[in-house]
């Protein structure tokens, strides 16, 4: 029996490991080309182990970017990046929550209409509305402004949806107790619904962010000055040279940045993540 | 401290269906009043309508001489305990006790003296900075009377307290409750299912079934002279054994070949007149063969609960449950002769189920 359950751990265990290499090997390779020199990199005989370019290509990346595509330093574009995932992020965490608080906890007319106007939108995404969706924040001057690359993110139904769902495993005794306790109807918001919705707010939070983040199409469309482009649509610029040799070495680091934030938001929020997915406290 | 008084109070949901159909009683000042019967006889709505928390469809709900169908629950000056405690998960014993008087503006240092005032009564002074979730049942059940209490209101309101604690120490609560609104002479109102805390508790009873109220008394009262064959049939456990009969004469009641006495019969019905016996089990008592007024009880089986047991057989053909002292009678199956004293002889009408009682 024991040497059974070993011999289960260790085939576990090599099965686990073969797919974290498989995961972990393109992001290491990724990490190992943004430490070498461009000469290195393209002739193909790239070693595997980290370069001494470390310091340099990073500092040239952040601060002045490549020669030839994108122009600007990746700094300014991680700043846009980070502004319109926070966007996203915060805007859609305010708009849902308070959304579902009205579909949940008030009697109006058309309420349940409302609720299912805002269900089927999860059927037209930006890129279904795409066209009339960017005539209007054209009309609205909003191109190449963050408010034109966030605001039309935030309309969607997935939070509406997961606070809904939430808010109804909230017993109504709640509810029922902080009436009888004085508190009306923005008090027990603040006092009871938002403390109780914390971990379904950090799950949220990261989901959103990241999905911000990681926006290509939109981005793409709506912004057209350099010193508007997001992290991820500058990488793409990075590779497709027609005249010119790709840096990849730059290329590469571009890479590798885009990558921590999001990263450093899901092990500062992992927690509360997981505890919003997976557990509901009452 | 205030009276409160129900006068004709209705409740009809959106689609016409009933759930109160016009309820008056009053509870005086410092009364203790439960709601008692079957879920679904409207014994909670009646009480979240008194709470504010339902809307009155018809009829007033005054708390002392105000009228409050139209005030908010914050305001009507009542304070609530729920089945399921509804402690604010997030906040600590302090804090949800705290809470109600927080909203009203009382200053901190009153509200600190009332909280601590409170968990010394209840008992729950070690728990003040842990979180609802950390404490057991009772203690949980404590804090939701200990968020009551700090209130000071004119009226508690008990929504079926104890139900979701274990049978032990639902007994204890009951007590505590007793003597806590005894200490305090806070006006109550209290629903529950369960008849024995409708008994124990009560300083009025109020039965109620499908909408309506049955009967309305001292709970001795109601068990003694049940209104109605539903009463009856509710209040007592094992309940009241009911047999079709017909009046026999003044006083008398035929159940098939036996006859008994009724002292309670209404003098008024002619002979023959179907009706229905009501028998407690335990107002039984064994007698002999061939004694006045004796009925024969063929034992089917019995069961044993430690201080008594229960006779399941049939008399005259019907189901019939008596229950005796351990050790009063040999327990075996077969046949007994029984008898009931005249007094506690209930004669109901078969269509309405009314009381045929003297007055």
């Amino acid at each position: 029996m024991v040497e059974d359950r070993r011999l289960g751990d260790l085939i576990a265990y090599i099965i686990l490991t073969i797919g974290v290499l498989i995961v972990a090997f393109p992001v290491w390779l990724t990490f190992v080309a943004s430490t070498w020199d461009a000469s290195t990199v393209i002739n193909g005989e790239m070693p595997l182990y980290p370069g001494p370019y470390f310091l340099e290509n990073y500092k040239r990346i952040l601060f002045v970017g490549t020669s030839s595509t994108t122009r600007e330093p990746v700094i300014g574009m991680m700043l846009n990046s980070f502004i319109m995932a926070m966007a996203i992020a915060l805007g859609k965490i305010f708009i849902s929550v308070l959304s579902a608080y009205a579909v949940v906890y008030y009697r109006f007319p058309f309420r349940m209409a409302a609720f299912w106007i805002i269900f089927i939108t999860l059927m037209l995404p930006v890129e279904v509305r795409i066209f009339p969706t960017f005539k209007i924040v054209s009309d609205l001057n909003m191109l190449d402004t963050y408010q034109g690359l966030a605001i039309p993110l935030i309309a969607s139904a997935t939070g509406t949806l997961l606070f809904r769902q939430f808010f109804m495993t909230i017993p109504d005794e709640l509810l029922e107790a902080s009436k009888i306790d004085g508190a009306g109807p923005f008090k027990f918001f603040k006092d009871t619904l938002l403390p109780l919705s914390i971990t379904t707010i950090a799950a949220l939070f990261v989901i959103q962010f990241i999905y911000g983040w990681n926006q290509y199409l939109w981005p793409l469309l709506v912004t057209t000055k350099d010193s508007m482009q997001t992290i991820v649509i500058a990488i793409k610029k990075m590779i497709v040279t027609a005249d010119a040799l790709t840096e990849w070495q730059l290329a590469m680091a571009t890479a590798m940045l885009a990558m921590l934030p999001p990263v450093f938001v899901v092990i500062a929020m992992q927690r509360l993540f997981v505890k919003g997915l997976v557990e509901t406290e009452k | 401290m205030a009276q409160v008084t129900l006068s004709n109070v209705k409740k009809v949901y959106a689609g016409g269906v009933e759930a109160v159909k016009g309820v008056s009683f009053d509870i005086p000042d410092g009364g203790f009043c439960v709601l008692v019967g079957p879920s679904g006889c409207g014994k909670s709505t009646l009480l979240r309508m008194v709470a504010g928390l339902e809307t009155i469809s018809h009829g007033e709900v005054a708390i002392g001489e105000r009228v409050v169908n139209q005030i908010e629950p914050a305001d009507r000056d009542i304070a609530m305990v729920f089945q399921n405690y509804a402690l604010y998960p997030h906040m600590n014993i302090y804090d949800n006790m705290a809470y109600g008087l927080r909203n009203r503006g009382t200053p901190k240092d009153e509200i600190d003296k009332r909280v601590k005032e409170a968990a010394r009564i209840l008992a729950i002074e070690p728990f003040l900075e842990r979180r609802p979730r950390q404490l057991s049942g009772g203690q949980r059940q404590r804090v939701a009377m200990g968020r009551a209490i700090v209130r000071k209101p004119q009226v508690f309101l008990f929504d079926e307290p104890l139900s979701n604690l274990d049978a032990k120490l639902r007994v204890q609560m009951r007590v505590e409750i007793k003597k806590l609104q005894r200490a305090l002479g806070v006006t109550s109102i209290y629903v529950t299912h369960d008849q024995v805390e409708a008994m124990t508790l009560s300083d009025k009873l109020v039965v109620m079934n499908a909408g309506q109220v049955e009967q309305i008394g001292l709970p001795a009262e109601v068990y003694r002279k049940p209104a109605s064959k539903f009463v009856a049939t509710f209040i007592g456990s094992p309940p009241m054994n009911i047999l079709p009969g017909q009046v026999d004469g003044h006083g008398i009641v035929a159940l098939g070949d036996a006859l008994l006495e009724a002292r309670d019969l209404r003098e008024d019905l002619p002979a023959q007149t179907p009706v229905e016996v009501g028998l407690r089990p335990e107002d039984v008592e064994i007698t002999s063969e061939g004694q006045a007024g004796s009925l024969p009880f063929d034992v089917e089986f019995i069961e044993e609960l430690g201080a008594a047991q229960l006779f399941h057989g049939k008399l005259s053909g019907h189901p019939f449950v008596m229950q005796a002292a351990t050790g009063d009678v040999a327990a075996q199956e077969g046949r007994l002769w029984i008898t009931v004293d005249p007094d506690k002889v209930h004669v109901f009408d078969p269509k309405t189920g009314a009381r045929l009682g003297k007055g």
